[in-house]
């Protein structure tokens, strides 16, 4: 068998960015194993200085095609706080909405269209699309249902229109909501779907203990605001995210890196599953148990199934948002503000993990600062150092380089990486 | 391919990304109900987001984003030589998009404030022809898939590609909704070419002019209404700048 070998991966397919992975062997010894982001920055953090606050989150939703709305949110969060603006009560609960569909759009594209097809040895959901019908039928079925509800809740599935500084420019009206529920319940049917194809997947055995970050706020399943914490007991508010991230570089790399209690930690599905399992709807429960899946987990091949029962527990949580909506009166949807001087941060669960947002206003309400760290950036180290213990292990249990470099890719595509986001 | 007695061969196509978000080449995946027979037109040779497979025999090339390193300059250059069509596909490829603003302040200053402790190669912003002879323009952040379908169809059955010549505004009456201008509000509506189906100023929210300037535009009538009204010109100025889509005032070919 060849024991000297290098792992070139340029620009890793079926993940959102560019990325090269590189693994050299010699000797059957690990020398290098490397998970290298080479996106180009844009310079987000810049460009909204001087910008007014009321612009600020339709820049910043441009930061990611797939997590707009989280993008959004996030700067809104940040401004509002900082600017003691309270949104109508109405508008926090169509942007939870608006968070379900973005989160069910982002899982379904991952779970269908970029790791389906590892375990069906396929190169692209194309050839599924034949060989798997019903099950790519189901994914469809799902990520529009992720996209309508993201457009009924905001104008639009990707960079949202009607999410503001204040609350909401506009609400959805009954009939669009009622439409949107008998949706949402048709199409519960396509998960059991999924469920079929995905427990008949070989998640690799593979555990790696780490620390899982992730927002926590006691009540309900995190979406938007609270707590930070972590599996090794991290608990701190939510304006403390810089020592919550401590972010550093390191040459190879344009995507930076992040630490906590250890040298590596996770944000994502399977971290916000980790700490927040007691606050999943009971369905999503049973979805996990059948899985198999528990907290904590530290699998990171699991995440696919963390993301696939978060999209259970989202099906039924937005159809209860529905109905509370629809027993309500919508009435106020942006409250008036006048801009200030203030700082603070906005955290949201975004798909992919915690997403930060710091923005800094000055009297005029024009932005003086902002600072954005990204969920993949804080997977980042841990991607690192998975690959290396991975490569290790396989090279132990004797695989040839082939089986290798396909472990790694599923490896870093189970992460559900957002790469030229966490350049920004 | 067959439809009513005629033949019509698959577009032998590829998408590839620069500097940009990646959300126009995702609009390609999306409108689900529609998603399979829309790929039967295509023959995908090279799409790195949704697969591994990679073939650099393509006739056409979407190209999302714009350039900011010299690596994607000799990427773009290589795609160039290759395809038949080159598409400049979304706001950042056609007018260098919201990544332009990056060019209001100094390079150098930029790089120190984001990455205080390395060196990051980093160019100004430019927008795909000002790198390549760009062949097709669709303008839209994100594009507007309905659009794309329209526009592949076309491709594939050998008919004219065109894009709206009209402004947003026409598409926004439509609609029936209150003027944004009537709100008090600076909207580029009536400067912006149409094809969006007005979608901002449906959700009340102002055009920014992501599609560009529409032909024929009146913008000194444009600008005397914003004057006439009394509305702020650093409100105007930072709508302008959003996209970088109304540089020198000038209209493009699509």
């Amino acid at each position: 068998m060849k024991r000297d070998f290098t792992i070139a991966i340029h620009h890793l397919p079926r993940v959102e960015g560019h990325a090269d992975i590189t693994i050299t062997v010699k000797n059957g010894k690990l020398l290098d194993a490397r998970w290298a982001v080479v996106e180009t920055p844009r310079f987000f953090e810049v460009m909204v200085k001087g910008m007014s606050a009321e612009r600020v989150p339709f820049l910043t939703s441009r930061i990611c095609g797939i997590c707009s709305i989280s993008h959004a949110l996030a700067s809104i969060r940040a401004l509002e706080r900082a600017m003691n603006i309270d949104p109508p009560d109405a508008a926090e609960k169509i942007r939870l909405l608006a968070m379900h569909g973005e989160t069910l759009q982002s899982h379904a594209l991952h779970l269908f269209f970029l790791i389906a097809p590892d375990f069906a040895a396929a190169a692209s959901i194309l050839p599924l699309i034949n060989s798997h019908p019903d099950v790519i039928k189901a994914g469809l079925l799902l990520k529009e249902l992720g996209n309508e509800i993201s457009t009924v809740t905001t104008g639009r599935c990707t960079h949202p229109v009607s999410l503001v500084v204040g609350g909401l420019s506009k609400a959805p009206d009954q009939q669009q909501l009622i439409k949107l529920r008998d949706m949402i319940r048709e199409r519960k049917p396509a998960l059991e779907t999924a469920y079929s194809f995905f427990r008949t997947i070989a998640i690799p055995d593979f555990k790696r203990e780490t620390e899982f970050i992730s927002l926590s706020n006691g009540s309900s399943y995190p979406s938007i605001g609270g707590r930070l914490v972590s599996t090794d007991g991290v608990n701190r508010d939510e304006n403390e995210y810089l020592a919550m991230t401590n972010e550093y570089t390191r040459d190879y790399s344009t995507s930076k890196y992040t630490r906590l209690s250890r040298a590596s930690s996770v944000a994502g599905a399977l971290a916000r599953f980790n700490n927040n399992y007691q606050l999943l709807h009971p369905k999503a429960k049973e979805a996990a148990a059948s899985f198999g899946l528990q907290p904590v987990c530290h699998n990171p091949f699991m995440n696919n199934i963390a993301q696939l029962i978060e999209c259970v527990h989202i099906l039924e949580d937005a159809e209860e948002l529905i109905n509370t909506l629809l027993d309500m009166e919508i009435g106020e949807i942006k409250r008036p503000y006048t801009p200030k001087a203030g700082s603070a941060t906005g955290a949201v669960e975004a798909p992919r993990g915690i997403l930060y947002h710091h923005l800094e206003t000055n009297a005029e309400g024009k932005v003086v600062h902002a600072d954005c760290i990204i969920p993949t950036t804080q997977n980042n180290a841990n991607i690192h150092d998975d690959l290396r213990e991975l490569a290790e292990q396989a090279l132990k249990e004797g695989k040839n380089d082939r089986e290798i470099e396909k472990l790694c890719e599923m490896l870093v595509r189970s992460y559900d990486p957002c790469i030229s986001c966490s350049v920004h | 391919m067959k439809y009513q007695g005629f033949s019509f061969n698959k577009l032998k196509i590829a998408s590839f990304d620069f500097t940009c978000c990646e959300g126009c080449q995702l609009q390609l995946a999306n409108r689900e109900s529609s998603l399979t027979d829309f790929f039967e037109l295509l023959d995908i040779r090279n799409f790195r987001e949704i697969s591994s497979e990679q073939h650099n025999d393509y006739d056409i090339a979407l190209i999302e984003g714009s350039v900011s390193r010299q690596d994607e300059v000799e990427r773009l250059e290589a795609i160039r030589r290759q395809a038949t069509t080159l598409v400049a596909f979304g706001t950042c490829a056609c007018f260098g998009g919201v990544n332009s603003l990056k060019n209001k302040f100094p390079l150098k200053e930029s790089v120190t404030e984001v990455y205080p402790c390395m060196l990051i190669e980093t160019s100004p912003i430019r927008k795909i022809s000002e790198i390549v002879k760009v062949d097709l323009f669709i303008p839209g952040c994100p594009v507007n898939k309905e659009e794309v379908e329209r526009i592949v169809v076309s491709l594939v059955t050998g008919s004219l590609v065109f894009l709206p010549k009209y402004p947003v505004c026409v598409e926004c009456k439509a609609q029936i909704n209150t003027c944004l201008f009537e709100l008090g509000e600076i909207c580029l509506g009536p400067i912006t070419r149409a094809g969006c189906n007005s979608v901002c100023t449906t959700g009340k929210t102002p055009c920014l002019g992501c599609r560009g300037p529409a032909e024929e535009i009146n913008m000194a009538a444009f600008l005397a209404l914003v004057t006439e009204r009394g509305l702020s010109q650093d409100d105007l100025r930072e709508k302008m700048a959003f996209y970088n889509a109304f540089e020198g005032f000038t209209n493009y070919e699509a």
